[in-house]
C-alpha cells in the first residue's frame, strides 16, 4: 500500500482502510519495543524537527522515543527557546526550519490550523502534535490503538468522552476516528463545555454522568484545565468533580470489563479518582506505552512515502 | 434650459434594465434622461456611446476603512479613493479608527486635503468622526468641531461603546448637531471579534465563534434607545436573521433606525472559514444561508436600507497567520458592485433594491449628494458593463488590500465609467 498523504493533520484526512493500517504498523513496532535493545536502523539519515510552540511532556518524548528508535536524528524547538518568541511570524520560523531540509516537522501549536497553516507552506511531511482545540490525530490513533489490544474490534463498542469537549482537540479526533473505526461514541459535559452547535456532530450528548457511563465500554475522561472555572465557565472544581469525575463506583454501571482512559497529564480527583487511575480498569500507562508504538508507525509511514510510491 | 455639455448615449437605466436612454448633463449636473435617440443632441456636445451599459446614479459607500493617517502599509487614502472608483463609488465615508483616531477637525482635514490631493475629481471623500476621544468609550468627542472640519457621522467602529449612558448621551448631543450616529452593534463580551460564527465550523475547526445573539443583543439595546430618545441611529454591517427581525419591528414602532449590510454576508457563508481561510475571517463573521435569506428580504423590504462594503484591507503578511492570529476584515470595494449585481441577474434581489441600497438610501441617511436623474440632481452615475467577466485576482485590485474571499473567483459586471459630477473619475 502507497500511503497517498504528505501530512497528517487530523484523523479525517483518513479512510477506515488507512487506519487499521496504522494500527497493524504500530502491532509491529510494539515488538521492537519489548526488545532488549530497541533499536532499528530504518530511518537512518532522516531528520525530524520536533516543534512544540506549546507545553508538552508525554507527546515530545514520545515522538522523540519513536524517533530515536527508528535511528532518525530528532531535534527539539520550544517557543521560549525559539525566534516565535522575539515575535517571527510562524511563517518564518517554519520556513527557516525547512531550509535546514528536515523530512518532517511535529508540531504542536496552541492556535487550531496551525498544523495545516504551515503544512501548505512546507514540502516536508508536517505532523501534527495537537492544534488549539481542533485536532490530535497522534492521539487518537493510539488511543484507538491502546482500545484494539483489549478488544476485538470496535463494532459495538461504544466509548464514553467525559469533561471538557468544547476545548478539546483529544475528543474532537476521537469522535471522529472512534466513530470511522466502527465504535459509537457519547459524551458528557456540562453544556459551558461542549460546541454550542455539537449537535451537528451526530453522537448524542449527556448531562448527566451516571447516565452517560451506563453499558459503556469505555470512559475516555479529558483533563480539566483550572483556565476553564476562571474563565466563568465552571462554579469550582469541587462541584465540577462532584457531577463529572469519574469514579470507581460510577464504573460499576458501565458495561462488564469497560475501562478508563486518560490523555493526560491527569488531575487526580478533578476528572479521575485516584484509585481509578491506579486501578485494573485505567489504561492510562498503556497508553502511553501506546503512544511510541503509533508514533514509530507513523514517522515510519510519512516519512518513507516517497520510497514507497517509487 | 442650458445647453447639455456631455451627452450619455444608450445605456439602459439599472432601474428600468430593457430601455436604452440618454442622458443629458450639463455643467455637471444631470439635464435630461430621455428615451435613446428621442432627443437632438446638441452640436459641440461631447457624447459617449455607451450601447449595452448599465446606467447606475453614483454608487455611496458609507462604511470604508481607508487606514490613513497611520497604517498606511494596509491602504491609504490615495489607493483606497482609487479602488472605490474602480467600484463604482462617487462618495466614500471611511471610519475613524485610524492613528492617531479621527477625533480632532486636525485629522479630518488632513483626510480631506489627502483625498483632495489624490482625487481632485472625486471620488469624494466624507470621513466619520470618532464618537468619543480615542474611540475609548469614555468621554465624548468633540463632535461640532468634527463636524464643522467636515465629518458626516460619528462612530465607534470596532470598538463599540459599552457603556449605555454614555452611548445615549453621544446620540442626543449628535442629534443636536443633525448627524447620525452610526454603531457596530456587537456585546462586549459575548465573543466579540472572534471572526467567525459560532456554529457547526467553528465547532470543527476548533475555534470560539461570535454567536449571533452577541449582534442581536446591540441592535435591540439600540433600537430602544433610539425609540425611546427619538433620535436616529444607523446600524452598521447587520449580518444575521436574528438582527434583522429586531430591526423590523423597531421600525414598525417608530423608532428612527436604519440598517446596513455588506455584500459578503449575502453571498457567503460560515463555510468560507473551512481551511481556516483568514480572507473569510471578518467581524461580525459570516453567518449561514437562513440569515443570506433574510438579509436578502430585509433589502427587498426596505427594514434593510443600505448596502455598505465595511472595506478593511490589511496586508498579506498580516493574513497569512493561523486563524486566530489574522485581524478581522476583508477588502470589499472592488468587488462589491460586481457580487451583488450577480444576485440582481440571478433574480435574488431586484434592481431597484439594488440601487436604492447602493445609491439612494445612503445618500439620504448622511445627507450626500444624490443623483435621481431630476434636472438640476449632480451628474454622478456610472456606466456598467452587465456582460464583462473579471477574475479576481491580487494584480486587478488597486486597493493594497488583497483579503479578500473572491480571490481566484471569476465575477460578473465591470464600472466602465464613473461620473462626479460630469467627470470621469475612473
Amino acid at each position: 500500500m502507497t500511503w497517498p498523504h504528505k501530512d497528517l493533520l487530523d484523523v479525517t484526512q483518513l479512510t477506515k482502510a488507512h487506519a487499521l493500517e496504522i494500527l497493524s504498523a504500530a502491532k509491529s513496532f510494539q515488538e521492537i519495543n519489548s526488545r532488549p535493545v530497541k533499536k532499528v536502523p530504518i530511518l537512518k539519515g532522516k531528520s525530524v524537527v520536533l516543534f512544540f510552540a506549546e507545553p508538552s511532556t508525554r507527546t515530545k518524548t514520545s515522538f522523540d522515543v519513536a524517533g530515536k528508535r527508528l535511528s532518525a536524528d530528532t531535534f527539539s524547538l520550544a517557543k521560549s527557546g525559539s525566534s516565535l518568541a522575539k515575535g517571527e511570524s510562524l511563517k518564518d520560523t517554519v520556513l527557516t526550519l525547512q531550509a535546514m531540509k528536515p523530512d518532517a516537522i511535529v508540531l504542536r501549536h496552541d492556535m487550531s490550523g496551525a498544523a495545516q497553516f504551515i503544512a501548505s507552506r512546507l514540502e516536508c511531511s508536517v505532523i501534527n502534535a495537537g492544534d488549539g482545540w481542533h485536532a490530535h490525530p497522534t492521539q487518537a490513533l493510539l488511543d484507538a490503538f491502546t482500545l484494539s489490544e483489549r478488544w476485538d474490534g470496535f463494532e459495538g463498542k461504544t466509548v464514553l468522552i467525559l469533561g471538557d469537549i468544547a476545548h478539546s482537540r483529544v475528543a474532537r479526533s476521537n469522535v471522529r476516528l472512534l466513530t470511522l473505526l466502527g465504535a459509537s461514541v457519547r459524551l458528557c459535559a456540562p453544556k459551558t463545555l461542549l460546541p454550542t452547535a455539537v449537535g451537528s456532530w451526530g453522537v448524542p450528548v449527556f448531562s448527566d454522568l451516571d447516565e452517560a457511563v451506563r453499558g459503556v465500554d469505555a470512559v475516555m475522561c479529558l483533563r480539566l484545565q483550572l483556565e476553564r472555572q476562571q474563565a466563568g465557565l465552571l462554579p469550582d472544581i469541587r462541584e465540577y468533580s462532584r457531577r463529572f469525575c469519574m469514579t470507581t463506583p460510577r464504573l460499576a454501571r458501565a458495561a462488564k470489563n469497560a475501562v478508563v482512559l486518560h490523555p493526560g497529564p491527569i488531575n487526580r480527583g478533578w476528572e479521575i479518582a485516584s484509585d481509578l487511575a491506579d486501578s485494573r480498569e485505567s489504561l492510562i500507562l498503556d497508553q502511553v506505552a501506546s503512544g511510541v508504538d503509533v508514533r514509530m508507525a507513523l514517522l515510519h509511514l510519512y516519512l518513507t512515502r516517497k520510497e514507497r510510491k517509487e | 434650459m442650458s445647453h447639455a455639455d456631455l451627452v450619455v448615449r444608450g445605456a439602459a437605466p439599472a432601474t428600468g434594465l430593457s430601455e436604452p436612454a440618454d442622458l443629458f448633463v450639463a455643467k455637471g449636473r444631470i439635464l435630461a434622461l430621455a428615451s435613446a435617440g428621442s432627443r437632438p443632441v446638441p452640436e459641440g456636445a461631447r457624447t459617449v456611446e455607451a450601447d449595452g451599459m448599465l446606467l447606475f446614479p453614483g454608487l455611496s459607500d458609507v462604511h470604508v476603512h481607508l487606514r490613513e493617517p497611520g497604517q498606511e502599509w494596509k491602504e491609504t487614502i490615495a489607493t483606497g479613493l482609487a479602488a472605490a472608483i474602480k467600484g463604482g463609488f462617487v462618495n466614500v465615508m471611511c471610519m475613524a479608527n485610524t492613528d492617531p483616531v479621527n477625533d480632532q477637525a486636525s485629522v479630518t482635514a488632513t483626510m480631506l486635503e489627502k483625498a483632495l490631493r489624490s482625487h481632485p475629481r472625486g471620488p469624494r471623500l466624507y470621513p466619520v468622526g470618532a464618537l468619543t476621544v480615542g474611540l475609548a468609550g469614555k468621554a465624548l468627542a468633540p463632535m461640532e468641531e468634527l463636524k464643522a472640519a467636515g465629518c458626516k457621522a460619528f462612530s465607534n467602529d470596532g470598538r463599540p461603546v459599552a457603556d449605555s449612558e454614555l452611548f445615549r448621551r453621544a446620540l442626543e448631543y449628535a442629534s443636536d448637531l443633525g448627524l447620525t450616529v452610526i454603531d457596530h452593534c456587537e456585546d462586549p463580551f459575548l465573543a466579540p471579534g472572534a471572526g467567525i460564527n459560532e456554529g457547526v465550523v467553528s465547532a470543527r475547526l476548533g475555534l470560539r465563534g461570535a454567536p449571533v445573539a452577541g449582534e442581536a443583543i446591540q441592535v435591540a439595546r439600540d433600537c430602544l434607545l433610539a425609540r425611546y430618545l427619538g433620535v436616529p441611529i444607523h446600524l452598521a454591517h447587520i449580518s444575521c436573521q436574528m438582527s434583522v427581525e429586531i430591526i423590523r419591528q423597531a421600525k414598525a414602532q417608530g423608532a428612527p433606525v436604519t440598517a446596513e449590510t455588506c455584500p459578503h454576508y449575502l453571498v457567503l457563508t460560515e463555510d468560507a472559514c473551512e481551511g481556516y481561510d483568514t480572507n473569510a475571517k471578518v467581524n461580525p463573521p459570516l453567518r449561514t444561508r437562513q440569515d443570506q435569506l433574510a438579509l436578502l428580504a430585509a433589502l427587498e423590504d426596505g427594514t434593510i436600507d443600505v448596502l455598505a462594503t465595511d472595506h478593511a484591507p490589511h496586508a498579506s503578511h498580516e493574513k497569512e497567520t493561523p486563524f486566530a492570529e489574522a485581524p478581522n476584515g476583508i477588502s470589499g470595494l472592488e468587488t462589491a458592485l460586481s457580487v451583488t449585481w450577480e444576485l440582481t441577474a440571478r433574480g435574488e434581489l431586484s434592481a431597484q433594491a439594488l440601487v436604492n441600497a447602493w445609491c439612494v438610501r445612503p445618500a439620504e441617511i448622511f445627507g450626500l449628494p444624490l443623483n435621481r436623474f431630476q434636472e438640476g440632481d449632480p451628474a454622478d452615475f456610472i456606466l456598467f458593463d452587465p456582460s464583462a467577466r473579471w477574475t479576481v485576482t491580487p494584480q486587478a485590485l488597486a486597493s493594497k488590500g488583497k483579503n479578500t474571499p473572491f480571490l481566484g473567483r471569476e465575477l460578473s459586471g465591470l464600472v466602465r465609467a464613473a461620473y462626479v459630477a460630469g467627470n470621469n473619475a475612473l
